[in-house]
């Protein structure tokens, strides 16, 4: 009895009359495509995206050239010189990201003890040349000075889950 | 017309200016023809793109608009398209056949093209009323299969060669059915002349077309069709999981448009087709006033609208055949039920008349 009744239902189509009416009622459901440069997915506070080194509010540089980053970073995408100033404190002379090689897994972020090196919400980047993507010292500085108070606001946020 | 004529007897004289004229004549019918399906091949990427995405709860193509109107966004996209795929190299691999891989699309466009020179559009308007319409098209689809055929073959390429062979496996097979179906519209038409055929449909509404007559035939021949076209459920000749893309996986640029155009003329043909031998042709739905004031040729139209909006949607729906079981859809199912077709309808219509007219509601025999 049932194969008589699976013979009539594929041999009169009916099994694909059932699809169609399934993507036929899809055809009138709203969309749900994200119009990018207009609209935004909502991001997360703790969202990997482009690098920034951040500074104490007295304009001092954190970063203290411990050289964690450079050791953690899987991609080896960070390159650190350092040299003593004259006051007797360490500082990094060079400080490369190599975005073609990061793989933005945020192990820098984390292994940063005095929360220097970040990664901030942008994504929208782009280099022309292979070589605009290696980011130098000034410019992460650049960037950080610029997104501060997200950074700050984005670290509050996760301060108690970490 | 006949002024035109007499000027061009004027000018060139009797013998050459009749003769330039029939030239010049067929020409602007062709291109009368021609232009308008290319426009209808590109937008139709346009609609299949859009359906398609729509089904799948996207929106397609919306950034390119027309002639920058805001509220037609999206609709630039067929052109944007058709100026990337010419200002595109034509790569020719090197172990290619360099005269058969430039023939090959140029096979596939002319036959696609040249059916439509039998097509009525509406009582009067047709470029070619011949007696043998039905024929000619039937000739002219399977001339396609050379085109992809030699393509695959002078691609010199793995892929390409058994997306080759299992197109013409394909569309071989499917041309069985879809002539046999086409048979039961000969037997009721008494006609091969495409024009007669919609004519034997008149009648005072739908239900005096061919397609309630011959359900079961409209279904083999519109499934028929889209395997005769290479379309999705039967796209194994294209299968891009499996081998990349069939026959023109080494075309670029405009020869692969050619064959992309010929492709998608030839999705209209089968619908101009269906509705033609099932739906009426240029037939209104019902012979009464508000539908009679549109003109024939706007029903063949929304007709064959109608049925590649059902190709987009069956695209959008099913998943592409395995390839023994579209041999055994057409062999083992299509075939059979077209012959048992044959013979009951040849059998109704060799019934005595008295006992034909006693059939309820009987209109169509």
């Amino acid at each position: 009895m049932d194969r008589i009744k699976n013979f009539f239902s594929t041999f009169l189509l009916f099994e694909l009359l059932k699809g169609m009416a399934v993507t036929g009622r899809y055809l009138f459901k709203p969309k749900i495509t994200v119009h990018f440069p207009e609209e935004k997915t909502p991001q997360s506070p703790r969202f990997r995206g482009l690098h920034a080194l951040r500074r104490y509010p007295n304009g001092e540089e954190r970063c203290i050239a411990c050289k964690l980053c450079e050791a953690v970073c899987p991609a080896m995408a960070i390159t650190i010189d350092s040299e003593q100033r004259a006051d007797g404190t360490r500082r990094t002379t060079r400080y490369d990201i190599d975005l073609s090689k990061c793989i933005f897994c945020g192990f820098c972020e984390e292994s940063c003890p005095v929360d220097s090196i970040v990664e901030t919400r942008i994504l929208e980047y782009h280099g022309e040349k292979r070589g605009d993507l290696i980011y130098t010292k000034e410019m992460l500085l650049a960037i950080g000075d610029r997104y501060e108070e997200q950074i700050a606001k984005d670290r509050e946020a996760d301060a108690r889950y970490r | 017309m006949e002024n035109i004529q007499q000027q061009f007897v004027e000018m060139f004289g009797t013998e050459w200016g009749s003769m330039l004229f029939s030239l010049a004549s067929n020409m602007t019918f062709i291109f009368a023809i021609v232009i308008p399906l290319l426009l209808g091949v590109a937008y139709l990427t346009f609609a299949e793109r859009k359906i398609i995405a729509y089904m799948q709860i996207r929106v397609g193509p919306n950034r390119v608009t027309f002639f920058g109107i805001p509220w037609l966004r999206g609709w630039g996209q067929p052109i944007a398209d058709a100026v990337k795929a010419m200002m595109k190299e034509i790569i020719v691999p090197t172990g290619a056949n360099k005269l058969l891989f430039i023939l090959a699309p140029v096979l596939t466009i002319m036959p696609a093209l040249a059916a439509w020179a039998v097509i009525p559009f509406s009582a009067e308007l047709v470029l070619a009323d011949i007696n043998a319409g039905l024929l000619y098209i039937l000739a002219m689809t399977s001339m396609g299969i050379y085109g992809i055929i030699i393509a695959g073959w002078a691609s010199n390429s793995k892929y390409a060669f058994l997306g080759a062979m299992r197109s013409a496996a394909q569309v071989v097979s499917y041309e069985l059915a879809m002539g046999f179906a086409l048979v039961c519209v000969l037997m009721m038409s008494r006609s091969l002349n495409l024009g007669d055929i919609v004519n034997g449909q008149q009648g005072n509404s739908l239900l005096n077309w061919y397609l309630i007559p011959l359900f079961p035939m409209f279904l083999v021949y519109l499934i028929s069709g889209i395997a005769e076209t290479n379309r999705a459920p039967f796209d194994v000749a294209e299968g891009e999981s499996e081998i990349v893309a069939g026959f023109h996986v080494d075309y670029s640029g405009m020869a692969f448009t050619v064959f992309f155009l010929a492709e998608y003329s030839n999705m209209i043909l089968v619908a101009t087709l269906t509705s033609i031998m099932f739906l009426g042709g240029w037939l209104p739905p019902v012979d009464m006033e508000p539908f009679t004031w549109i003109p024939g040729f706007i029903w063949l139209l929304l007709k064959i609208a109608f049925i590649l909006f059902f190709f987009l949607w069956f695209r959008a729906t099913f998943p592409r055949y395995r390839y023994d079981q579209i041999m055994r859809l057409g062999w083992k199912i299509f075939i059979p039920i077209t012959l048992i077709w044959i013979v009951l309808l040849g059998l109704i219509m060799q019934l005595p008349e008295s006992i034909r007219d006693s059939f309820p509601l009987n209109i169509w025999f």
